[in-house]
């Protein structure tokens, strides 16, 4: 896509200088107002912030939840989409816009749907405390309601992609006595794997970002059921700004690597920019 | 719920055809199967548990929960924020994406990144850096203050942090449009004496309001149920700042799971609607352009 750049005048230069101010203030203050906060009294004051236990249970429950969320949605996206974009079938539109659906949901109530259910006075409360299972409050809760939120990353980005290969080379591979899965390993999978990494690379950064969702299902336990943004919620309203941005920059920092690798693979794969503003 | 999903998967199974093909790829029953079984898991049950949670509250004690003056406070602050800062991204975001694509610039290309940001940033960070920007000690407050303009705390700070969640959606789907548009015709009418106003208004206009409307109500929609980047900024004052996810987590950690998942039903429904004008704007486009081509 070679934009056509037009002469600069006065008038395009007000509207530029509008637009870069706008971009400044609002989007890179704030990204820049992290780090100056993190630092404000000094580097030891900095990896102190990192070092405190409570931080690190934080950043490793983060870490766990990511590491079992990304596979499962990744999974499910593959699944997906090899069954919406090499067949035919009704209803295909439907199941493409339920699977979407999560997008759509406010982060707290995609919490409030799995405190219904498996809460104490959910669905399945009764009989889990009858079992001593720990849903709600405790780390599988926490890990649901990430899922739902990231849920449609992977699918999202695999399904358009697919449905623009086609099948022919599948077909080709199975008519030469391929397996079916050996179609998928050696044909599909090389052709969508920048497309997974794209998925994957959103997925991660929303699943370990995640803060409404998670402050429904988790109550708040320190060291327990703390992940990394629940435990900057703690530290800013126990007015602890260096600790509370402390923590905040590693999240920042894996923004910015989010954000520059999606740059990359977009300059290099121009595919996979379609779309891109329903991927929230 | 569980019979008809299965009725689905067996009825897809038996009609599933390959894409443009008469040889069947495998795989179809077992991929439909594991996919159906794990949306209705994760997301389908779950949501339909939340609908009929709230109808055990009968109509009358329903619309008395969303009814309420504080409750609805919060609902008239969330959507009408939402909708105040999709208008000011609808023109701070077409300014941005015409310079991106219409301008040289230097670091043009990390603007462009950067763009991205807000959906990158975890919403608690962008929380409590905004909060700390624009308190009255921050960078921006402290000269706002002055001028008597009180932006954290206030619904101010609510317009600025979905300002900066809805930015993406109104830029990145404006972007292509634009990129789109043959800058002749501009040429042309300029040539031909229109102004810079006219040509706005007659050309370009007409060219990208579907998709400035898309995006705005995407911006709009994701708005509506923001938490984590705007309770920090919003002070959660009852009856002033405080916004509808707020209500519904208030509602829980009081244990009044039944008004909670009122307040949920309403801004799923709502949510719900959104989504099919936003995929009715979207076809309606997509028959817009093949109709021109």
């Amino acid at each position: 896509m070679k934009p056509t750049m037009i002469p600069a005048s006065l008038g395009s230069g007000l509207a530029l200088t509008v637009a870069l101010l706008y971009l400044g203030v609002l989007v890179a203050l704030p990204l820049a107002v992290v780090f100056i906060e993190a630092f404000a009294r000094g580097g030891s004051a900095y990896l102190a912030a990192l070092a405190d236990p409570d931080a690190r249970s934080a950043l490793r429950l983060t870490l766990l939840v990511a590491s079992v969320t990304v596979p499962m949605n990744l999974v499910f996206g593959v699944t997906a989409s090899w069954a919406i974009a090499k067949f035919e079938f009704r209803g295909k539109n439907m199941l493409i816009t339920l699977i979407d659906l999560p997008f759509a949901v406010s982060p707290v109530i995609s919490g409030l749907i799995y405190v219904l259910v498996f809460g104490a006075r959910g669905w399945l409360g009764p009989w889990l405390i009858a079992h001593n299972i720990h849903i709600i409050f405790a780390v599988p809760g926490i890990i649901l309601a990430t899922t739902f939120v990231t849920f449609p990353f992977v699918a999202r980005e695999l399904i358009p992609l697919m449905q623009a290969q086609g099948t022919e080379e599948e077909q080709t591979a199975i008519s030469l006595g391929a397996s079916g899965w050996q179609a998928f390993r050696h044909v599909t999978l090389p052709n969508i794997r920048w497309g997974l990494l794209y998925g994957v690379l959103l997925c991660n950064a929303r699943a370990m970002g995640e803060f409404g969702a998670v402050s429904v299902v988790s109550g708040h336990i320190r060291g327990l059921t703390n992940t990394l943004p629940l435990h900057i919620e703690i530290l800013h309203n126990e007015y602890n700004p260096v600790a509370a941005f402390s923590c905040a920059s590693l999240l920042a920092l894996l923004a910015l690597i989010t954000l520059i690798a999606k740059t990359i693979l977009e300059r290099h794969h121009p595919e996979l920019r379609t779309g891109l503003a329903r991927r929230t | 719920m569980n019979t008809a999903v299965g009725a689905v998967e067996v009825s897809n199974a038996r009609r599933g055809r390959p894409v443009r093909g008469f040889r069947v790829l495998p795989g179809f029953g077992l991929t439909m199967g594991i996919t159906l079984t794990y949306l209705s898991l994760i997301v389908l049950i779950p949501l339909a548990a939340a609908f009929l949670r709230s109808s055990t509250l009968g109509p009358e004690r329903f619309w008395q929960v969303v009814t309420a003056p504080r409750v609805l406070a919060s609902l008239r602050l969330s959507f009408g924020a939402s909708l105040i800062a999709a208008v000011i991204n609808a023109v701070f975001g077409f300014i941005i994406a015409w310079a991106l694509t219409r301008r040289q610039f230097p670091l043009r290309r990390m603007f462009d990144a950067i763009i991205d940001l807000p959906f990158a940033l975890p919403t608690a960070v962008a929380g409590i850096a905004l909060a700390a920007l624009y308190s009255s000690t921050g960078w921006i407050g402290r000269w706002l203050e002055p001028l008597g303009i009180k932006v954290a705390y206030t619904p101010v700070g609510v317009v600025v942090a979905l300002c900066f969640i809805g930015l993406p959606f109104v830029v990145r789907t404006l972007q292509p449009v634009l990129a789109d548009l043959d800058h002749e015709v501009e040429r042309a009418a300029e040539t031909l004496g229109a102004s810079r106003l006219q040509i706005f208004r007659w050309v370009v206009l007409p060219a990208i309001w579907p998709a400035l409307l898309t995006g705005c109500a995407l911006a709009f929609s994701r708005s509506v149920g923001e938490y984590g980047s705007v309770i920090f900024i919003a002070g959660n004052i009852p009856m002033v700042s405080e916004i509808a996810p707020l209500m519904i987590m208030t509602k829980l950690e009081q244990y009044q799971y039944a008004e909670a998942t009122a307040i949920a039903v309403v801004m799923l429904a709502a949510s719900f609607g959104m989504m099919l004008l936003i995929n009715g704007l979207q076809l309606w486009i997509q028959r817009r352009q093949r109709s021109r081509s």
